[in-house]
């Protein structure tokens, strides 16, 4: 049996009867990361031997040395913008190339409480400001169900680690759609929970009203077991909502009786890929068929939310990117006297031109004379924004679209065309904006055999009707089960 | 030409807080560099900030006690620029949604009570503080200060003179005392102040001038000698038809000049919008209203008290509450012997004194206000002299006893029996047979010195009255 191919709940099942030893299951994902990486590139540190020796200290202790949970013994990868104290956290950067955080991100403490075994940290968009993956400073990570195609971005390695069977699941973040996204252009489940359900403490932010860390799973019942790992309220985060969580896992039932569900016109009428329309309309069939209320909607702002988020997320961004000045830690150039152009050399040789656009962008929104015109009236449409989705959330459980407007795109593309790519976000930046949940899941294929995802999104804190909504889809498809060839043992597998 | 100066203030002070503004560090001054510390305090990528209540807490306390407007709503901003002691590329600050604003504060100028108003307080946070080695060419950064809760008090531009900012400046930090949001300790940064002012023709209606700001100045001396200096300056320029260029200048103490800083340092553009990681504070009525019932009396309604109740001079009632322990230990003290004026002399006079002489404070005196009371009961009952109480006092502070024990142990009881007087004094009437010669023959200075000596004969023991009238019975019966 490969047990790499395994989903964290049939891993734990096989854990919990003791069929299977924590060591075996780490050595089955190494073998595989072993087979794979090369082609899919996602990992920027790896440490296997850790996450060995945690998995044999784990053996040795025996099922009484430990309290166990679903993701105890299960190995996972982490997002590199998540702090692990001891272990480097670069952001994919030049800037952070040997930056060793003190301490770890809140997410990071809860998982390895309920000992999972951290394999290391994965690629992303360099300081998780991108959309294809390809601005890491140090690897590229390709779609591993197409090695000439991107895998999505920010959470590149993310979403390819899980696809490709590298990790069982991982964690990500999303500013604008940087978990849903590459889940979506991999494959694969992600979730971006409501804002405030999950700490933000320890998370490297781009944009902070907006960043959100979730799970990256191979089906919508890990992405339970994960969520109610990381979720919580957490002292140290004053955005985190202090609220009790319901069990997740509870929460996933094959049934979408009454539930409604809203799709906005101009999310369909956005899309670039017939074949991604059509796959996502024959779901909403579905799930009408199932018992489920389909209406079409309009959200007439949909077409401000791409500009208002750049403009927000950059001027955040522009701000929280100020502390990487060179002066306590991170990259700083030789010979650099002044304070002045320490800053000046670290930042123009630190980070990468995708991100100084995003700094430029950011300071232009937040310059004094322009404050007014720019930031603020994105802050007000912002809030607009979200009152037109509280009010269709208001009359509907779920608005239900396409993750992306097209399937995973080739290298290179979003060099070419920047401003066009940014106009793909329109389904999914609008839960950044108002801070509610959102997930992906698999919903079918196109003519080119990529994946094809598809979003729900609800009201705040209705992340447990999300996941059932998304588990009765997955019971009723075999869209999550496909799984890309990469590799000789592959192909007998499908 | 007669020209009028236009002052405003911004001051910053430092509140006691035990730990820091945004997170759990400790805010004892003094520790070695870089130990108080954490990841948010030192700007970690990924850090973020949790607000201290109790900041928020002694922000509304200065907010009632200068009659401000307590916000129901405050929001802490980003101000955004570069600085090596600053690290997170931003300060915690409020431009938009400050904690208190409109208020006020009597100020005594010429003779009248002048209100500064207040246009606003809010929070910040402190900076690191930057260490250059001149020898070494370095420059280190100790960021035990950064994260330190400060107020910044901004006033209205109705400061006119350098005497009235002072006032201003000592009442702030009066009211600071009393209700234990700081301890203002100048010399340590607690209180630092900066100055914005301009000048105009007296006759020039209510145009403003050019506006010229002197940063950080951290004692009262440098903003008194500043603002007398630069409105000086500014006046000679506009005399001689110069021009003035608003800038910012900073003080130099040990030469008592002004000099511009350099336009390097001056030009900032300070980018400032709602820090995302903090959510909004809403300052609940009921809260405020338990602030302001457990406001201590403010030293000018103690002062006004001190005058009207208990009829004391202006510069006593000034002197007593000078600082809160001194008005305090008076106070009690009052209360224990129910002499006002006795109480006040002791008190500014040889306990103020004995305890600068011992390194002592009214915060620790080492003797209860009781003990003072006791003291000046003995007086009273002319039990023991002013000079030996005053004695007395000393070696109070220095045991700790009580005035009778102290008395009791070194036999300082006085001496009120004739018999043993006349005795002293004949014997000093024979022993000084010149000075009573002299006393005859009209000089009445050598009285003075035979009481003196027959003071010192009976270890100033004896009761002053009864000692003078034997002397002037025992000359004429000679
Ligand atoms: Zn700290």
């Amino acid at each position: 049996m490969e047990l790499y191919k395994l989903t964290i709940h049939e891993a734990a099942r096989l854990l919990d009867r003791r069929e299977i030893s924590c060591t075996e299951l780490t050595e089955s994902i190494i073998s595989r990361i072993t087979d794979v990486e090369d082609r899919i590139g996602a990992f920027i540190t790896l440490d296997i031997d850790r996450a060995l020796a945690h998995a044999k200290f784990l053996d040795k202790l025996g099922p009484a040395g430990y309290e166990k949970t679903a993701l105890t013994g299960i190995p996972y990868g982490l997002k590199d913008n998540i702090c692990t104290s001891g272990i480097k956290t670069t952001c994919a950067s030049k800037m952070l190339e040997n930056y060793v955080p003190c301490y770890d991100a809140t997410v990071y403490r809860k998982l390895k409480a309920v000992n999972s075994i951290l394999l290391g940290k994965l690629n992303l968009d360099s300081f998780a400001i991108g959309s294809s993956g390809e601005t890491s400073y140090y690897v590229q990570t390709s779609n591993p169900w197409d090695p000439e195609k991107v895998p999505g971005g920010s959470s590149s390695g993310s979403a390819a680690a899980v696809a490709a069977d590298e990790v069982m699941f991982s964690l990500g973040t999303d500013t604008g759609g940087s978990i849903r996204q590459p889940a979506s252009f991999c494959g694969i489940v992600g979730m971006k929970p409501t804002y405030g359900l999950v700490s933000r403490y320890g998370l490297v932010a781009f944009a902070s009203s907006l960043d959100q860390i979730g799970p990256l799973t191979k089906d919508v019942t890990d992405c339970a077991l994960v969520l109610n790992a990381i979720a919580g309220y957490d002292a140290m985060d004053s955005t985190s909502a202090n609220r009790p969580c319901p069990d997740y896992s509870a929460c996933l039932v094959d049934d979408v009786t009454g539930i409604r569900l809203a799709l906005p016109r101009e999310y369909f009428n956005s899309c670039q890929s017939d074949e991604v329309r059509s796959q996502v309309i024959k779901a909403a069939q579905m799930f009408e068929e199932m018992g489920a209320v389909v209406e079409e909607v309009s959200l007439p702002l949909s077409e401000y939310s791409v500009p208002v988020y750049l403009m927000l997320s950059s001027a955040e961004g522009a701000s929280n990117l100020a502390r990487f000045d060179g002066i306590m830690y991170g990259y700083r150039p030789d010979g650099a006297n002044s304070p002045e152009e320490i800053y000046k050399r670290s930042r123009t040789e630190g980070f990468d031109a995708n991100v100084k656009r995003r700094i430029m962008l950011g300071n232009l929104a937040l310059d004094s004379g322009k404050f007014k015109n720019y930031y603020l009236k994105a802050a007000r449409l912002r809030t607009m924004i979200k009152q037109e989705l509280d009010k269709i959330l208001g009359k509907y459980d779920i608005i239900l679209s396409p993750t992306t407007t097209e399937t995973a795109f080739r290298f290179g593309v979003i060099r070419e065309n920047t401003l066009d790519k940014y106009k793909q976000d329109i389904c999914i930046v609008p839960a950044n904006l108002a801070g509610l949940p959102a997930i992906s899941i698999p919903c079918g294929f196109d003519s080119t055999g990529m994946p094809i995802g598809m979003q729900l999104m609800g009201k705040a804190f209705s992340d447990g009707l999300l996941l059932r909504v998304a588990y009765t889809f997955e019971q009723n498809t075999d869209y999550h089960i496909k799984r890309p060839m990469l590799h000789r043992g592959d192909v007998n597998a499908v | 030409m007669r020209f009028e100066t236009i002052i405003g203030l911004e001051v910053h002070i430092e509140l006691s807080t035990s730990t820091k503004l945004f997170c759990a560090c400790s805010t004892a001054y003094g520790a070695p560099p870089n130990t108080q510390c954490c990841p948010v305090c030192t700007g970690m990528p990924g850090a973020l900030p949790v607000l201290n209540r109790k900041a928020v807490e002694y922000a509304v306390k200065m907010g009632l006690a200068t009659n401000c407007e307590i916000s129901e709503f405050s929001r802490f901003d980003r101000k955004n620029y570069f600085y090596p002691d600053l690290p997170k590329g931003y300060q915690i600050t409020q431009r938009y949604r400050p904690i208190c604003t409109g208020g006020y504060l009597g100020v005594e100028s010429e003779g009248c009570l002048r209100k500064i108003g207040i246009s606003r307080i809010q929070l910040e946070e402190d900076a690191g503080k930057l260490i250059h080695n001149e020898a070494e060419k370095v420059s280190l950064i100790d960021y035990n200060r950064s994260g330190i809760p400060l107020i910044e008090i901004v006033t209205g531009p109705d400061i006119r003179s350098a005497h009235e900012a002072v006032e201003f400046l000592e009442s702030l930090r009066l009211i600071a005392l009393y209700t234990g949001i700081s301890d203002c300790k100048m010399q340590e940064g607690s209180l630092r102040c900066d100055v914005n002012i301009s000048v105009k023709p007296a006759a020039s209606g209510s145009e403003y001038g050019t506006r010229i700001e002197i940063k950080n100045l951290n004692s009262l001396k440098a903003v008194r000698n500043a603002i007398e200096y630069e409105s000086e300056r500014l006046k000679v320029l506009l005399s001689s038809g110069g021009c003035i260029i608003a800038e910012t200048r900073r003080w130099d103490d040990s030469n008592n000049v002004s000099e511009p800083i350099r336009s390097k340092e001056d030009v900032q553009d300070y980018q400032y919008f709602p820090d995302p990681d903090l959510p909004g504070v809403y300052i609940d009525r009921g809260w405020v209203e338990e602030i302001r019932s457990g406001l201590p009396e403010l030293p000018q309604t103690k002062r006004r008290r001190y005058i009207e109740e208990m009829g004391l001079s202006e510069q006593d009632a000034r002197l007593l509450t000078s600082e809160p322990y001194r008005a305090y230990f008076f106070e009690t003290c009052v209360e224990e012997c129910g002499k006002p004026k006795a109480a006040c002399n002791w008190v500014t006079g040889p306990l103020t004194r004995l305890l600068k002489d011992k390194n002592l404070s009214f915060s620790a005196p080492g003797i209860s206000p009781a003990y003072l009371a006791g003291l000046i009961g003995m007086v009273d009952k002319e039990i023991i002299s002013y000079t030996i109480a005053v004695n007395v006092l000393s070696e109070m502070l220095d045991t700790g006893l009580d005035a009778g024990s102290i008395v009791e142990k070194l036999g300082l009881r006085q001496i009120a029996d004739e018999d043993m007087l006349t005795e002293i004094v004949d014997r000093v009437l024979y022993e000084n047979q010149d000075s009573v010669r002299d006393y005859r023959s009209g000089k009445t200075k050598a009285f003075t010195f035979l009481m003196g000596q027959a003071m010192k004969a009976s270890k100033g023991k004896a009761k002053p009255e009864l000692l003078k009238t034997i002397m002037e019975r025992r000359l004429d019966q000679l």
